[in-house]
């Protein structure tokens, strides 16, 4: 069957204004809203949409974490995707386990595709997709805007500093998302109702033989230096005079 | 004794700032040799001017074909090869190091600090997480290799001097797959300065309405020979190419002066300007949260105002 693999990461909304506790032993994260990443959202979008054109059977959605993760699995679920895996830990894992799980579980399910956030808008690593290409010895698209399938190959449009870049690349591979990739659909009521018919099967993360040691260590947190407000002007000569002094202009 | 390996990030002539700006970060680790790696075509220009940096004290260089453009599944195997003997390898949080670092460090079963934006220690470094609403110090046993990328925003570039660091070329063994192969890029800057390096910065928000609009920037920005910006909103109402887009989900920057024109200033976008050096804000709305954190700040019609700015600094000139 012709699958498309989507991990997604339950992580505080976007919208919550992010605090460090008062102890400097984390941010405070009770009782704030939590969300399916942005960027994992695109991810399951874009699967879906492929799913529709034709160019695969099948979405799965996995998600790494405690029980609270099968929130946003079932989200994917009612979303479209087909099928979910929950790997329950209450562990921290690093990107480099993530990869390591999800390479697991490729092994099982032979995808086609993997497609996964370009990061999390929690730890911002940028990593897990990159380094599940490696573990898999397969193609990496980073920074997704545009995907054509064709074949055994896709077509990836990346977002890079220069500009745009195309790939071309073997299947299967992997493919993480920028903003610009797709806009998500909303979810609709019925198949919220849907999706709880629909399968999760919950492994425990022990059971796959991979070992969770964190090699990164966050010992501290803290809030991130605040820039003082400086002088309202009354007009473009009093800003250009501004300018000139500080020697800008 | 710390072995740091640094990735240069060049296109194919010239060497792009960031490889210096990763070398002022290793030269925050004591006791530190610091070697760059070029992988390029043709890699002789690129050695010569990373030779010349401040602090390095080894250039490698590997050359291929395939590398005539960074390909991170190529340059992966090679990095990983060659980074065996070194204790830390870094490489700039620009899309050519977040894209090629993971890859290398899991090749290596490495771990990843990504963003270092100040070094403690060999072993302790903080960087910034939740859009840079908070900041972590982050500790790595001293027997762990470690796989880093280096915000470039944090750092200023290493000087370049009479440095003549030796320049070794190297074949590596590891096999170049043929999965990924490259089509081409695109992208339109028309002779203006690269945002990401630039001194001074101009950007525009969605207050100006149209992408023709943008062109009263650009005629500014030309004035003054900066670089051209666009907040989120301005590139999803398609009046700025994505690549214009600064803030945490697009560019990262630290420039001398930064103008913000019609931006109110959200905070992934203030999370991308906050290193730089002075803030101007132009703005409608007296109350836009952008007026928070600029270093002066002016409320009014962006379109009477920059046509004023624009005679007044010619006649400065």
């Amino acid at each position: 069957m012709k699958r498309i693999l989507v991990s997604i990461k339950r992580v505080v909304d976007y919208n919550v204004r992010v605090r460090v506790k008062p102890d400097h032993t984390g941010v405070m994260t009770d009782g704030v809203k939590m969300s399916m990443n942005p960027f994992d959202e695109i991810a399951l979008e874009e699967a879906l949409r492929l799913k529709e054109q034709g160019f695969a059977e099948e979405v799965l959605v996995v998600s790494i974490g405690t029980a609270d993760c099968q929130q946003q699995l079932r989200t994917a679920l009612a979303m479209g995707a087909d099928r979910a895996i929950h790997i329950q830990t209450d562990a921290d894992i690093e990107p480099l386990t993530a990869a390591k799980v999800l390479l697991t579980l490729i092994d099982r399910e032979q995808p086609m595709l993997a497609i996964l956030g370009k990061q999390a808008i929690d730890d911002d690593c940028n990593q897990t997709g990159q380094m599940l290409a490696a573990l898999w010895d397969r193609p990496q698209a980073t920074f997704a805007s545009k995907v054509e399938i064709s074949g055994d190959t896709a077509r990836v449009t990346r977002e890079v500093d220069a500009g745009l870049e195309t790939l071309e690349i073997d299947l299967p591979a992997v493919i993480t998302t920028d903003l610009r990739l797709n806009e998500p659909r909303y979810v609709k009521l019925p198949d919220i109702m849907k999706a709880k018919k629909k399968p999760l099967d919950i492994l425990e993360l022990t059971s796959l033989g991979i070992s969770i040691n964190t090699q990164l260590k966050s010992v501290l947190f803290e809030p991130p230096a605040q820039r003082i407000k400086g002088v309202m002007l009354k007009n473009p000569q009093e800003l250009v005079d501004a300018l000139r002094r500080k020697g800008l202009v | 004794m710390n072995k740091i390996l640094i990735v240069a990030e060049h296109n194919g002539s010239q060497l792009n700032p960031s490889t210096a700006k990763c070398v002022t970060c290793a030269r925050g680790i004591p006791d530190a040799s610091i070697t760059v790696v070029v992988f390029a075509s043709d890699p002789i220009e690129v050695a010569k001017a990373a030779a010349t940096i401040t602090g390095v004290s080894q250039v490698l260089t590997v050359t291929h074909l395939a590398h005539a453009h960074p390909i991170a599944a190529l340059i992966a195997p090679q990095l990983a090869t060659l980074a065996k003997e070194f204790t830390h390898i870094f490489g700039p949080s620009t899309t050519f190091g977040k894209d090629l670092m993971p890859r290398t460090a899991a090749l290596l079963n490495a771990p990843q600090l990504s963003d270092i934006m100040l070094v403690e220690s060999a072993t302790r470094f903080k960087r910034p997480i939740y859009a840079g609403n908070a900041i972590t110090t982050v500790e790595v046993a001293a027997e762990i290799q470690l796989v880093a990328t280096v915000r470039t925003a944090s750092f200023e570039a290493a000087p370049s001097n009479h440095n003549s660091a030796p320049i070794e070329s190297v074949n590596s063994t590891a096999s170049l797959p043929s999965h990924t192969r490259f089509i081409g890029t695109s992208a339109a800057r028309n002779g203006r300065p690269d945002l990401q390096t630039a001194a001074r910065v101009i950007s525009g928000g969605r207050a100006l309405g149209s992408a023709e609009n943008f062109n009263i920037l650009y005629s500014l920005a030309d004035q003054l020979g900066a670089a051209i910006g666009a907040s989120r909103a301005a590139v999803d109402a398609g009046y700025a190419p994505s690549d214009m887009q600064v803030g945490q989900t697009g560019k990262i920057i630290s420039p001398e002066l930064y103008m913000a024109f019609g931006i109110s200033g959200a905070i992934q976008h203030l999370t991308g300007i906050k290193d730089a050096r002075t803030i101007v804000a132009i703005n409608k709305d007296a109350d836009a949260p952008i007026f928070e954190i600029a270093d002066f700040g002016l409320v009014g019609d962006l379109f009477q105002i920059i046509p004023e700015l624009k005679l007044l600094l010619k006649t400065a000139q």
